[in-house]
């Protein structure tokens, strides 16, 4: 059996389709069923929608499985893993999927391959590849014991897709746990478009010079009603958000259209927007290895180029 | 509270994408490619465990770090910002690609050492990017873990402490003894150790233990490995770039405005 697990709020969204979309693929390479476990509130939704896209076996895991930070989805999916007798356990690489995924595998004596990028069947072993060096290479890595728990990058793997049937939804608790760490308090969701969701990011790095400067970014991105993005050296420097980082160790993005204003493109930082259609570099280095990446680039200080962009675009707006 | 924060030197990790180059036979990089540094996010760690010390809730740290001997630098810099001992794992090359192996070695010392209540690691080192030898830790000490940690407090008998979560940040109540990983934030940059300091830090002992010493030989490791490392490689960066030609900024906004228009990338309303 080939688990895939999501914690999705709203019912199966882009990420739980990838991560199931991932394993009926597997699944069908190794001969094996796919059960789908969903944790949260919206669980029962997404476990009968994943019904229909390929799941044999459908889970809705109850209960408040945040409060306990990732140790109530840990000790349920291992329950579930060791019950189906799980080959695998995929998983989305994200905030949460990097707090389960390695423990997950300790507690099943199997293997954690973080930010898998892609995984193929090799004279029986599965061979999974993931970026290394922050983003600069791959490696091809293959586990020495199984079950394997991968976590998987947004944006690397094809969506499941509905092909009819469905699947009775059996429901189980999350365990209460022994309360070593508490939830006292979370950031509600920002409202607006998410990252990950948003059909136009603007983005902004090092070369912004300030926390300022985002709130241009912010301007632009509702003009063309997307969301605002940031470099790790944008946050670090306190300008933006953790939450609106982008790249390895951020949010991985897909978006139709990636404006990267003052950002240097550094490997870490390309390996979170591999998925998008098309950059738009804008920056006063020609070298910059950002443009590389981008479909279009200018060649100029962003303080004087994108107050005529916002002009132009808030002129034509209706 | 004792606290020990795991360390770890890694290759520049500013080496420009075009410099970068993986020897197929070690399948890592030359020797010598640049220089090996304290990775980013041991410097956050090291930073936010010295912090902890500063407000009262840490009264000792211990660096520990598994790497070759060169990688003694990196112990010497976290003396440097006043960490109190420093405990170096000489393992010769090639280094470790196993975070098993990895957690196996710094588990080993963990428990040598006086008893820590706090384990601060980085959330990932910087060039096998696995995020995973904190949790292992935490796993096989079978202590609570919190990952991605920017920031800590004292709270009755708990530490409290701020995360990155999905949807931004998130306030945890952690039990000790705990492992936590440590995430980049602005108020996380690593001190600079003054020049006394760095000249106190040059004097002193840094502990040296071997694998062998901490029962892990070469067939204690082997058995402890979980990951093989199949193939790596760089991959190929072609440059397609379309530069938008323009004497002026209006004129560099309305040529990239129409150049979006006609790949069906964006709309302009009439």
């Amino acid at each position: 059996m080939i688990i895939a697990a999501t914690w999705e709020s709203g019912g199966l969204g882009q990420a739980g389709r990838e991560v199931l979309g991932a394993a009926v693929r597997l699944g069908a390479a190794l001969g094996d069923d796919v059960a789908f476990a969903a944790l949260g509130m919206a669980a029962v939704d997404a476990a009968a929608e994943a019904g229909g896209c390929g799941a044999a076996r459908a889970f809705a895991l109850e209960g408040d499985y945040a409060a306990s930070g990732a140790e109530g989805a840990i000790a349920s999916l291992a329950e579930l893993a060791r019950e189906l007798e799980a080959r695998a356990v995929l998983l989305a690489a994200d905030e949460q999927g990097g707090e389960i995924g390695p423990r997950l595998a300790e507690r099943l004596s199997g293997t954690a391959v973080t930010h898998a990028t892609s995984v193929e069947v090799a004279d029986g072993r599965l061979l999974w590849t993931r970026p290394v060096f922050g983003g600069k290479a791959f490696a091809a890595v293959t586990a020495h014991v199984e079950p394997v728990v991968a976590t998987l990058r947004r944006g690397a793997f094809s969506s499941a897709e509905a092909m009819g049937g469905a699947a009775a939804v059996e429901t189980r608790q999350v365990p209460v746990t022994d309360g070593a760490v508490e939830l006292i308090g979370s950031e509600e969701p920002q409202s607006g478009v998410a990252l990950e969701d948003a059909a136009v990011i603007v983005a902004g790095g090092g070369g912004l010079g300030s926390g300022e400067a985002f709130a241009e970014l912010e301007e632009l991105a509702g003009l063309l009603g997307g969301a605002v993005g940031a470099s790790l050296v944008a946050v670090d420097s306190g300008w933006a958000a953790p939450e609106r980082q982008v790249g390895l160790t951020g949010k991985v993005v897909s978006p139709d259209l990636y404006f990267a204003i003052g950002i240097s493109g550094a490997s870490q930082h390309l390996a979170g927007i591999g998925g998008a259609k098309a950059v738009v570099a804008v920056n006063t280095d020609p070298d910059a290895p950002i443009f590389n990446t981008a479909k279009l680039g200018v060649v100029m200080d962003w303080k004087k180029f994108v107050p005529v962009l916002i002009e132009e675009l808030r002129r034509a707006a209706p | 509270m004792h606290a020990v924060v795991l360390l770890k030197q890694i290759l520049d990790w500013e080496l420009p994408p075009r410099k970068f180059r993986i020897d197929q036979e070690t399948k890592r990089p030359p020797d010598g490619l640049a220089p090996a540094l304290l990775g980013p996010f041991e410097q956050n760690a090291l930073e936010l465990a010295i912090q902890l010390k500063e407000t009262g809730v840490v009264e000792r740290v211990t660096a520990l770090l598994a790497g070759p001997p060169g990688a003694a630098d990196a112990l010497r810099k976290a003396l440097a910002v006043r960490c109190d001992d420093a405990v170096h794992i000489v393992v010769e090359a090639p280094d470790l690609h196993d975070p098993s192996q990895t957690a196996e070695l710094l588990l080993a010392a963990i428990r040598r050492l006086e008893p820590p209540e706090l384990v601060l690691a980085g959330r990932q080192a910087g060039d096998w990017d696995h995020g995973q030898v904190g949790h292992l830790v935490a796993e096989r000490l079978r202590w609570p873990v919190l990952g991605l940690v920017w920031q800590v407090e004292r709270i009755d008998g708990r530490l409290l402490a701020w995360r990155s979560g999905v949807y931004g940040s998130e306030q945890f109540a952690v039990r000790l003894p705990a492992v936590m990983t440590v995430t980049s934030h602005s108020s996380l940059r690593l001190r600079m150790g003054n020049v006394m300091d760095l000249m106190a830090a040059n004097r002193k002992p840094i502990t040296t233990w071997t694998p062998e010493e901490l029962g892990l030989g070469p067939e204690e490791l082997a058995a402890a490995g979980r990951l093989e490392l199949a193939d790596v490689w760089v991959p190929e960066v072609e440059r397609h770039c379309e530069l938008i030609e323009a004497e002026d900024p209006a004129e560099a906004v309305a040529a990239l405005l129409d150049r979006l228009e006609e790949l069906k990338l964006l709309k302009r309303p009439a």
